[in-house]
């Protein structure tokens, strides 16, 4: 095994350790009820987030395109995920909250990739910041599409209506325009992070496989990564479409937790607040998406405390992590913290750990 | 010296226990939900020091009851108020004031209706908030009831026969006011002669006000929160256009848009259960204090929330709530106890049923030099 392999294996590793180790910590405390309620309520919203994140990491951070419409496809999932629970419960009468909340994240996903290819197609054929524009505007439309869409079920079956409310009496309403969604909440925490933990395996593995390889030299270097015979627009394509899918599946997670989601939750305002995860985690970091999404997620209820300063005190702590993770002082001071840690896994002791950090 | 000073500390201490269960004082402890900060402030504001104004009261009274008001914020998001519900829980509310706005109270009330919380909203007035939930009840009407309250009153005054209506379709609020007054201004024989629609983004009415003006509506009807509504009736204004301004309760807090011409706002009238200027000995009393504490007029949603810690201690009292007791325990108690109360408050007399919403005349005031007048 080479050094880099096992670096990368030990980086991996220690991800999917947090995750794992953190599941059963948060398990550990609901059932001896230490935790807060704030927190319990935070919890599949937070796996919801983190998976947003990594997925929004792997576009920007991998292949080097810019998506501001992310939460576009969070909603389309978060949308399908309703219809598709919903109808399960009329149709077949499906009482298996498990199994229904399965097949909506995996629908929501699909319907999501489905939107992705159709956006990706055009636009990665393009240089320059076309993906920006066209998934800016993409999140927009998404939202104020499902603004006018009216779905409900009656009898077992499907009824829906586009602009005006059309719907047959005695119809139970799953998706009421402006008024967002109406479903029972079926999304669990051990669903999220299964979901978590299915993100994380694929984004890593598509990252360190030759796919991946490929994917990030048409970011370092577009020109060159065509003359050695890569298609930039079926790797970016590959990125792209991956991440619409897992944002796909988050909406229906996210959607699914909730009686109720309005299409103004997805706005463009929400697109950003997943771009803030990702640059504060760190560009093509994939754990540092979880942590920053995780962190950024919980603390502004932390700072419930502060009142009406609480925004101020967010924007606060933001800034002050950007600084220091970037401080080169603090971040030599942060490795030789770890850098015995680091020494255990090395077999030649006699290289200097962290040493080119310096 | 120093054994007979520890001697008396330890007379008073158990004096004062004495006295303490001797009056057997009952703390109540209510959590406001509301957005605090954020484009829907206002609201949660004054819902919040409205509720404050009324436990100041109850408190220094020093009756049986003794309140703890919780304050948590939820920005007028679906996704924040569980955090802020939660929150206020985890502090130890047994009962919840809240939450104002409509969408946020509806997804908490479907926690709340989970966990067995009783939620009682000053504001939130969809009726998707007390739809398939005993546990939340309204002091406000619910939309519908103030689309054909309005329709009710432009046809018992005859103010017009031809109105414009103009909502804003990606609100629940707006759309329910909406549908009832079409419905009950059809029964009633006033027309509807023009309709327009706008959304959240919208910040140019040209085109809405255009039209009501090319139709020759005598009213135009505003199911709206204030803030669009101010720029209709600046539009208007430029349009030259005066018909008789007809809104809702979200209509309250246009004199306080920051930057509006309150000029304007003349001879517009709109459905209020409470006007600041009321002669009322209660209102001028409430408004007194409320000015005296937070240098502004009150506006119907505070007079709301201050009957709200009202009501919560009316029906507490029936329930016979205690302070240990949980909040799941508590609201089974109060939902049977608001069934069977009648509180006299500032928006009126008002009962409930079992379906949660609240039962009280309406009544319609006109801003005159920059204040609302009851009209009879």
């Amino acid at each position: 095994m080479t050094k880099a392999k096992r670096k990368r294996l030990i980086y991996n590793l220690i991800t999917f350790a947090l995750v794992i180790g953190a599941y059963f910590i948060i398990q550990n405390m609901i059932a001896e009820k230490t935790i807060s309620r704030l927190l319990k309520g935070l919890l599949v919203p937070i796996c919801a987030w983190i998976v947003m994140a990594v997925s929004l990491n792997l576009v920007i951070g991998f292949s080097g395109e810019l998506s501001l419409g992310h939460a576009g496809f969070m909603c389309i999932g978060a949308y399908t995920g309703t219809i598709v629970s919903g109808w399960l419960l009329a149709a077949y009468d499906m009482q298996d909250t498990t199994l229904r909340l399965v097949l909506a994240i995996v629908s929501g996903g699909i319907v999501a990739g489905v939107f992705g290819a159709l956006i990706g197609i055009p636009v990665l054929r393009l240089r320059g910041d076309y993906l920006a524009i066209v998934t800016l505007a993409f999140g927009e439309i998404i939202r104020n599409l499902v603004k006018w869409l009216y779905v409900g079920t009656k009898d077992g079956e499907l009824c829906f209506s586009f602009l005006n409310k059309d719907m047959p009496k005695g119809v139970k309403m799953l998706v009421d325009g402006a008024q967002g969604t109406k479903e029972k909440i079926i999304s669990t925490f051990p669903a999220g992070v299964i979901l978590v933990l299915v993100t994380l395996l694929i984004v890593l593995n598509l990252v360190n496989s030759r796919a991946g390889r490929a994917i990030q030299a048409t970011r370092d270097n577009r020109i060159a990564a065509e003359s050695m015979g890569i298609s930039v627009t079926k790797y970016k394509m590959m990125a792209f479409v991956t991440a619409a899918v897992l944002a796909g599946m988050a909406g229906a997670l996210f959607g699914l937790n909730s009686t109720t989601v309005e299409p103004k939750q997805f706005s463009f305002n929400q697109s950003i607040n997943v771009l803030v995860f990702v640059v504060l985690g760190g560009l093509g970091n994939v754990l540092g998406s979880v942590i920053s999404a995780v962190f950024l997620t919980v603390l502004p209820e932390v700072l419930r405390e502060f009142s009406d300063y609480r925004m101020l005190a967010y924007a606060v702590v933001l800034i002050l992590v950007m600084i220091f993770t970037n401080n080169p002082l603090i971040r030599s001071f942060v490795d030789r913290l770890i850098s015995p840690v680091r020494a255990l896994f090395h077999r030649k002791k006699d290289t200097m750990p962290g040493g080119d950090l310096q | 010296m120093k054994k007979l000073i520890a001697l008396l500390f330890a007379l008073t201490l158990v004096l004062t226990a004495c006295a303490a269960s001797a009056e057997d004082v009952i703390t109540l402890k209510i959590a406001h939900i509301g957005p605090t900060t954020g484009a829907a402030a206002l609201y949660g504001l004054a819902t919040l020091h409205g509720a404050e104004v009324a436990v100041d009261e109850i408190n220094a009274a020093g009756g049986k009851y003794q309140i703890e008001l919780i304050n948590e914020d939820d920005e007028h998001n679906v996704e924040k108020v569980i955090n802020a519900y939660n929150a206020a829980l985890d502090a130890g509310a047994q009962m919840i004031l809240g939450t104002t706005t409509s969408k946020p109270c509806e997804a908490a009330g479907a926690q709340g209706n989970a966990d067995r919380v009783f939620f009682l909203t000053p504001s939130a007035s969809s009726t998707a908030v007390i739809e398939d939930k005993d546990n939340v009840f309204q002091v406000c009407f619910t939309d519908p009831n103030q689309g054909s309250a309005s329709a009710q009153y432009i046809a018992g005054h005859q103010l017009g026969t031809k109105i414009a209506v103009i909502y804003n379709n990606a609100d629940v609020y707006s759309i329910g006011i909406r549908d009832t007054f079409v419905e009950e201004a059809a029964t009633l024989g006033l027309e509807i002669v023009s309709e327009e629609t706008f959304t959240d983004e919208t910040t140019d009415f040209t085109v809405q006000v255009g039209k009501a003006q090319e139709a020759g509506a005598e009213i135009v009807f505003l199911p709206m929160y204030y803030t669009p509504a101010s720029l209709i009736l600046k539009t208007a204004a430029d349009k030259n256009y005066k018909p008789i301004f007809f809104g809702v309760d979200g209509m309250d807090g246009i004199l306080s848009v920051e930057g509006f011409d309150t000029s304007l706002a003349e001879g517009v009238m709109l459905l209020t259960p409470f006007v600041a200027t009321s002669e009322d000995e209660k209102v001028k009393s409430f408004v007194a204090k409320y000015q005296e504490k937070y240098n502004e007029t009150p506006i119907q949603f505070a007079a709301d929330a201050y009957d709200g810690v009202y009501i919560l201690v009316a029906a507490a009292e029936k329930a016979g709530i205690t302070s240990d007791m949980a909040y799941d325990e508590v609201c089974d108690l109060m939902i049977e106890a608001m069934l069977n109360i009648e509180v006299e408050g500032l928006t009126g007399s008002m009962t409930w049923d079992e379906s949660g919403a609240v039962t009280k005349t309406p009544m319609a005031a006109t801003i005159v030099n920059g204040v609302y007048v009851f009209e009879d």
